[in-house]
């Protein structure tokens, strides 16, 4: 072990926890009785999530004429809440495998959680992706097979093509990062079982983990892998799905600037979702000693410098929008920022570029509820600034005669909301029935991190690191 | 683990005291099976004398396989089943094809380096195997020694466990 930290570090657990208080605090979830707040907090979601499957099971049934789009609208909410939810869906990867490409050892008590996070956003990504295709039943039609009409293939040079293939690796090379991250983890649940039913279903998913050390360094071997080819992975799929708006002739989305910003706004809205549901799980499970002020204020220095990369780049878009001397181009901005959607697109500055400027005062950065509202304020934010990039570049087109306005009906909103109901639906289910916290990875960095580590333990460390 | 197996386990509570404990026990001549741990610990693979793995080059096996096929379906659809002229292009339009190419390649990589890892350390659903010791996936760190391997005598064994620092001695 590397016990090199420097003494200026803030203790990353605190409460001067042992290995086996690990186990315990985190274990104690899965094993006990769900606690009050979890049923309420379950009980809600589900209703939400019934009926927003409602909504949604009209959309499909009925068709997209169900929601507010006009001929000259033809994309809405359904790509703003697909772009969102696919943003949302960018930090739990981006914490898992960049920071562990860069040794970030405070990444250990909130990857699993991030990453739990950002499967579920991509599953409400996908429904948005279903039914805006107006037959979701014939989705896999999007996929290469050969079909009945004398194999007429997808066409791979459509960034839309490229979606389908950049969602679909990144949802389950995501999903297998998870599952191989929880299989230790499980095993400590499925040895400190009581019941038959659980030894049973902790022992079918741990694959038989005895914790050997081959196996540990083949493991920590995998886990670089992937993270090695997670980084370009996560840092492709916001590229690719910006690029079905780049590769278009439409003034406002025509922009070489939109990958990299694009993927800007995807990790500065996912570290705040984090962030968002961090700051609930650490209260509502007493995990404070694990998820600590210093975690959060990681968490909003990171907000803090992608909100900054996203505020230039909406200057600079609006910069070369003049620059360019296209008239139609120019249009596009001025429309945005004074046109009929004035009011959303000044929400999204206001809630994008100045709140996370906030976060330069350190007493406002380790505050929890100011943490907590500004996480919030961001994502509003991000949702404001697809909206205004989809609606606004759209609503006034060539032809002053077929300018029109967009507002959404019921099933648009109802669709909106059943995305929040899957999404806490299943992350209340997960914090229910998996480990919150990497408890494996937690445990291998708590000497030298770990405030007040047993002091018998801490002579032995320093023992090691004499010899 | 074959219930016949005669082992003799030491049990230690700290990661640095297992890690030169491990150097400790080799010195005395003893072969020791393997290290069971609840985390990974840096070093103890090769202080327990287990070769590097090559999970990296499967890696490199299957991302290169991934591309190959993701590259091949590409061009036989598109330059030789039903070609089709798009954007003025040519019909082998490979820039184009980088990101469907590039997902492939991560696709199989990550899928063939989880199955290698898996197969190479017997890892599957249903596996009943468990722990030699039930708190090795809490907080002990157990070195395990096969007798039957071993030309030292079982009470020499348990002998240099305990003074490389074992908390208890087992036997299974």
């Amino acid at each position: 072990m590397s016990h090199v930290v420097s003494p200026i570090r803030e203790k990353l657990v605190t409460g001067g926890k042992s290995y086996s208080d690990v186990t315990h605090d985190i274990c104690k979830q899965v094993e006990g009785e769900p606690t009050k707040e979890w049923k309420i907090a379950f009980g809600i979601s589900a209703l939400v999530f019934i009926y927003g499957a409602y909504c949604l099971f009209y959309t499909w049934w009925q068709g997209i004429g169900v929601w507010g789009l006009n001929k000259t609208v033809g994309w809405a909410w359904d790509i703003t809440n697909f772009v969102w939810w696919v943003g949302i869906g960018h930090a739990g990867t981006l914490i898992s495998a960049v920071l562990l490409l860069f040794r970030q050892k405070w990444r250990t008590s909130i990857n699993r959680s991030a990453e739990a996070m950002t499967i579920f956003a991509v599953l409400c990504a996908a429904s948005f992706i279903l039914a805006h295709m107006g037959r979701p039943w014939l989705a896999h039609w999007a996929l290469p097979l050969p079909n009945a009409f004398g194999s007429l293939w997808v066409n791979f040079n459509s960034p839309l093509v490229w979606d389908v293939f950049a969602i679909s690796t990144y949802l389950s090379v995501s999903l297998l990062f998870w599952y191989m991250g929880l299989v230790p983890d499980l095993a400590t649940i499925r040895d400190r079982a009581t019941s038959k039913g659980r030894k049973f279903w902790y022992g079918l998913f741990s694959l038989g983990w005895t914790g050997s050390s081959k196996t540990w360094a083949r493991y920590e071997y995998m886990s670089l892998i992937l993270a090695g080819i997670s980084t370009p992975l996560v840092l492709s799929v916001h590229t690719i799905v910006s690029m079905d708006f780049a590769t278009s002739v439409i003034p406002g989305w025509h922009t070489t600037i939109f990958p990299p910003y694009f993927v800007a706004g995807a990790i500065f809205s996912g570290f705040a979702m984090v962030q968002t549901l961090l700051l609930i799980t650490r209260v509502v499970f007493k995990l404070e000693d694990y998820i600590t002020i210093e975690h959060i204020e990681m968490m909003n220095i990171v907000v803090t410098v992608t909100g900054s990369v996203v505020g230039i780049a909406y200057l600079t878009e609006f910069f070369i929008a003049w620059y360019s001397g296209v008239e139609y181009e120019s249009y596009a901005f001025i429309n945005r920022a004074t046109g009929p959607y004035w009011w959303a697109y000044w929400m999204m500055m206001t809630c994008n570029v100045i709140s996370p400027q906030l976060f330069w005062s350190k007493a406002i950065r380790t505050n929890l509820l100011v943490s907590f509202f500004l996480s919030i304020v961001v994502n509003v934010g991000m949702w404001f600034e697809r909206f205004v990039i989809i609606v606004t570049s759209l609503h006034r087109d060539y032809l002053p005669s077929s300018w029109a306005m967009f507002s959404p009906t019921m099933y648009d909103i109802g669709d909106y909301i059943f995305s929040f109901g899957l999404f806490f639906t299943l992350f209340f289910l997960f914090a229910k029935f998996l480990p919150v916290v990497n408890m494996a990875e937690v445990k291998s960095v708590m000497k030298g991190v770990s405030s007040n580590f047993p002091a018998k333990k801490a002579k032995a460390a320093k023992k090691s690191d004499e010899e | 683990m074959s219930s016949t197996t005669n082992y003799i386990l030491g049990v230690y509570d700290d990661e640095d005291e297992v890690l030169h404990a491990v150097s400790a026990v080799k010195a005395k001549g003893i072969k020791i099976e393997d290290v069971y741990t609840p985390f990974p610990i840096h070093g103890l693979d090769v202080a327990v004398g287990h070769a590097r793995t090559r999970l990296p080059i499967a890696a490199f096996m299957f991302g290169s396989l991934g591309m190959i096929c993701a590259l091949a379906l590409i061009s036989y659809t598109m330059v030789f089943d039903w070609p089709m002229i798009i954007g003025g292009k040519d019909f082998f339009a490979l820039p184009n094809w980088i990101p469907v190419t590039f997902e492939g390649t991560v696709l199989f990589t990550a899928f063939g380096l989880v199955t290698t890892f898996c197969i190479s350390n017997n890892l599957y659903p249903g596996n009943k195997a468990e722990p030699l010791d039930l708190r090795i996936t809490d907080d002990k760190f157990v070195m395990a020694i096969n007798v039957d391997k071993n030309k030292v005598s079982a009470t020499d064994i348990k002998k240099a466990l305990k003074d490389s620092g074992a908390i208890e001695v087992n036997t299974k």
